[in-house]
Order: structure tokens, then C-alpha cells, then sequence
């Protein structure tokens, strides 16, 4: 007589089963491959890092693009320029509200071009009217349109910036020029920072982006232009790729009428003092304290 | 006096005539290290006088244009005319939408090719910002303070120059309204879902 039992029996087919359940839920890690390699795993936070660990932070997100994309990238970190405060101001008066700023911006920042993100929204204003949830940020007509005016809205580079407060990780802050900016191999992805925000100036990768090889701008800044991972927050940086390097931001530079007028907030012979000096200037949402470094004006 | 007072006063003479070398040679030093940074420049466009194409061609193969001074310089100026309908010949289909001018407030009677300023100084069309400036001065005033007129280039002429558009670049001098066109495509993030549409 054998010695199997009922129990035996029950026994075995349990852990068979539990075996075969087991690799079950497992077997999506076969397929697994790390995102992202040791080196970035461990390397420590932007401001830590040494010279020459930031470049080669730069030339692997170079050599990223080339494995994955096949093309060459050319991935920059340029450092703030001593004595330089950026600042921006917008002429209300003479805005066409054209958003020729906000697809400069679309093409100049890689953009994801299914959503035709961008991190310029113009809104479509009656005059007369400084009510934002009025506005209308879709208009398809042409423009300037009669009895109306045209506020385009971006981030402020606050000096008591919201947005950066609230990440639990300091993947954002402010730099020494007064930019603010998003470390997107730092980020998360809680999105606190586009609850905070009261200009609705960042955005949220939920997907990867999108863009044709030939259409990728390759002069592209670590903290602002490259090619966005998944997940992760972004949002307008003054173009710092272009602007540390002294040139004009590519919104401005689209600009037909002139409205934009950018520069040192800290160099008092400069343009954009003369403007704040000169014209009538407002402060969107003053109110809040934010201290923006993005400041409207009108002519009369 | 004797020798060592004689030769003491001619030591403290040469200790006080190097002081002062010393002190004149430090002024300049002082104004020669205060070299202000190089600055690019800032380049306006330019439009030269247009000229007329003859509809034939030159010898070789090229078509001929002719200058304004060509028929202007054997018709008589008419003060009057403003606009292209009051015209017999030529330019009659000139659309002129710009305030009280007429033509010769702009153009120079005594050579077509040129402008020519309200006191009678003569302007290069390359200059017509000068001709444009007497009457829109607060324009003026905010291009020559790069707050009107687009540009691009450096902020930082520092370590690089500027490009910048002129008056006509944009505005039309006949008609100088600016005109209407239609805007770039929007943004299309969760926010600028067109107003009306509903959840699907």
C-alpha cells in the first residue's frame, strides 16, 4: 500500500500552484531593463555636483540620444553670468497676440509636437477687462481683433517663487540669475509644483515627447532644452541655452511688433530699466507676493 | 651754506620732483584700466529707393529697372495729389491710407530719389526711420530704447550684436496700419481645450 496520502496530494498540488502563480506575477521583471544607468542612479544633486561630474552628466544624456534616437545632440550646462538678473516685460500695447512667441518657443524647446505644447499661453482679452478667466486661449480668427487685446502668460521667474518651495525633492529652485529651473532627472513627478503655481506656467510630460529626428533642435541646455523623460515637470527657463550665452530668448526673437523687451534687471543703463523706469507697468497677480521678474507695460 | 645742507636740498628736490612724476603718472594709470567692454554693434535694416521695372531686358539678360527720377524728372510736381485716384497716369492703383499726408509730404519734389524731411532737408530712403520720426516721436522714442520693432541677436552686445527691423519692415508707409493676420496654432494642454467642447 502506498504511503500517499489525501494530504500528501493536496500538499503538492498547493505548492505547485502557488510555484506557478508565483512566477506568474514575477515574469514582467524578465523584461525589465533599468531606465537609467548606475552612474545616474547614484550621482548626486545638481548643485553638488563638481565641474567635470556635470559634464560627464552631459555626455551621457548626449550619448543617450545617440542609442536611442541615433542622433547627435550637443547638451550644454552654461552657468549663470556674475552680476546678471534676468528680466522680461511685455508690452500690452502693442501684443498682436499672433503667437508667433508661443511656436518659436514650441520648436526652440523640443516640444512635444502631437499636443503642440508650449510654455507660452496668449490669452484673448476685452478691453477694458484684466479678468484671466475670461480669456480665451483657443481663438481661431484673425487677429488683432476688434475690441480686444492679447496677454501672452509664461513663467514669471518669481523672486518668492511658490513652485519651488513645494517640491519634496529640490528637483526646482531658483539660480544665481534668477532663473528657475526643473532638473528633470531630479523630478519626480507630483506635479506640487504645478499646483502652485498661480500662472499656470508649468507643465507635465505624460508621455514621452514627441518630435521627429530632423525637427530636434540639437543646441540643447542640461536645465532647459534637451528632450524631456516621461513624468517629469517643465517649464520655461529665459531659453538659458541662448540667454547665458548673451543672446536674445527665441520667443523674442519671433516677436514681429517688438512687445518683448528682455535683459539685467541689475544693469541700470539697460533697455528693459528704461521700460520699467518709463512706462506704466503692472504686476500680474500682484497681490499674491510673488515678485515676479516678468513684468507687463503699456505705452499710453 | 655748506655742502651737506646744499646737497640734502638737492636730494629733497628730486624726492619731491618724483612725488609728483609719480602722482602725474598715476592719473592716466587710473583712467586707462577703466576700459569700458568692447560693444557689437547694432545693425538697423535698410531699404535703398525702389526702382521701377522697365519690363525688357538689359544686354545681359537682366531685367532693367529705372530709377523714380526717370519720369519724375520731366513731369511737374502737383502738391495736391494724395492718393492714387488722383491720378492720369501711373501709380492709380496706390491704395494711401495714412492720415492727412499727401505725397510730397514724404517725397522729395526736387529729386524723386529721395525723401525729403519737413524742413526741407533732403533724407536717403535707406533713412526713412528719420522721415517717419517727425510725426510718430513716442515710436521713435521707444525703438531708440529697444522697446519698439522686432529684433534679434544678443541682449549682451558684450559678446554680440543685434539685428533690428525699420519702420517699414512692418508698416507699410502708404498704408501704415498694421495688419491682421491669422495667429499660429495654439497650445493644445488641458487648459486650452476650446471653449464649448465637452468631456467625452
Amino acid at each position: 500500500m502506498s504511503d500517499l496520502t489525501r494530504r500528501t496530494v493536496l500538499k503538492a498540488a498547493g505548492a505547485t500552484l502557488g510555484a506557478t502563480a508565483f512566477a506568474a506575477a514575477i515574469a514582467p521583471l524578465t523584461q525589465w531593463k533599468p531606465a537609467e544607468s548606475v552612474d545616474e542612479f547614484l550621482r548626486k544633486h545638481y548643485k553638488e555636483l563638481a565641474p567635470d561630474e556635470l559634464d560627464a552628466i552631459c555626455r551621457r544624456v548626449e550619448a543617450e540620444a545617440k542609442t536611442s534616437r541615433g542622433i547627435d545632440v550637443h547638451v550644454a550646462a552654461p552657468q549663470p553670468i556674475p552680476g546678471v538678473q534676468y528680466g522680461y516685460a511685455l508690452n500690452l500695447s502693442i501684443c498682436v497676440g499672433c503667437r508667433r512667441c508661443a511656436e518659436a518657443c514650441h520648436t526652440e524647446n523640443n516640444h512635444d509636437r502631437p499636443s503642440h505644447n508650449s510654455y507660452i499661453r496668449v490669452f484673448e482679452l476685452d478691453n477694458g477687462s484684466i479678468d484671466l478667466a475670461t480669456g480665451d486661449a483657443t481663438y481661431e480668427h484673425p487677429v488683432p481683433a476688434k475690441g480686444k487685446y492679447y496677454m501672452p502668460v509664461q513663467c514669471h521667474h518669481c523672486a518668492n517663487a511658490p513652485c519651488t518651495k513645494v517640491c519634496p525633492v529640490e528637483a526646482t529652485w531658483k539660480e544665481q540669475d534668477g532663473i528657475v529651473v526643473v532638473d528633470y532627472n531630479w523630478c519626480i513627478g507630483c506635479r506640487y509644483c504645478e499646483a502652485a503655481c498661480p500662472y499656470h506656467a508649468r507643465r507635465f510630460n505624460w508621455k514621452k515627447p514627441e518630435i521627429p529626428n530632423d525637427e530636434i533642435n540639437p543646441d540643447q541646455g542640461y536645465l532647459s532644452n534637451r528632450v524631456r523623460p516621461q513624468g517629469v515637470m517643465e517649464k520655461c527657463t529665459f531659453c538659458l541655452h541662448r540667454t547665458r550665452e548673451g543672446k536674445l530668448p527665441a520667443c523674442l526673437e519671433a516677436c514681429p511688433t517688438g512687445a518683448r523687451v528682455f535683459g539685467n534687471l541689475a544693469d541700470p543703463d539697460s533697455e528693459l530699466r528704461w521700460v520699467l523706469a518709463n512706462k506704466r507697468v503692472f504686476i500680474l497677480k500682484e497681490d499674491l507676493g510673488t515678485k515676479p521678474t516678468f513684468f507687463y507695460f503699456f505705452d499710453k | 651754506m655748506s655742502p651737506r645742507l646744499s646737497a640734502l636740498g638737492v636730494v629733497l628736490a628730486v624726492l619731491m620732483a618724483a612725488a609728483i612724476a609719480a602722482e602725474v603718472a598715476d592719473r592716466p594709470v587710473v583712467t586707462t584700466t577703466e576700459t569700458l567692454p568692447a560693444q557689437h554693434p547694432v545693425v538697423r535694416n535698410s531699404h535703398p529707393a525702389p526702382r521701377v521695372q522697365a519690363g525688357v531686358t538689359d544686354h545681359a539678360g537682366r531685367p532693367a529697372t529705372i530709377a523714380c527720377s526717370t519720369c519724375h524728372a520731366v513731369r511737374t510736381p502737383n502738391p495736391a495729389n494724395h492718393a492714387g485716384t488722383d491720378l492720369d497716369q501711373f501709380h492709380q492703383g496706390l491704395q494711401f491710407q495714412h492720415g492727412g499726408s499727401t505725397c510730397l509730404s514724404c517725397h522729395d519734389p526736387g529729386n524723386y530719389d529721395n525723401l525729403r524731411l519737413a524742413d526741407g532737408r533732403k533724407v536717403a530712403f535707406e533713412n526713412s526711420i528719420e522721415l517717419c520720426s517727425q510725426c510718430h516721436g513716442p515710436q521713435r522714442r521707444d525703438y531708440d530704447h529697444g522697446a519698439h520693432g522686432g529684433m534679434n541677436g544678443y541682449w549682451d552686445l558684450t559678446r554680440g550684436g543685434r539685428h533690428r527691423n525699420t519702420c517699414i519692415d512692418c508698416h507699410d508707409p502708404h498704408v501704415p496700419k498694421y495688419q491682421s493676420a491669422f495667429p499660429m496654432p495654439h497650445p493644445r494642454d488641458r487648459f486650452q481645450i476650446p471653449t464649448g467642447a465637452t468631456h467625452e
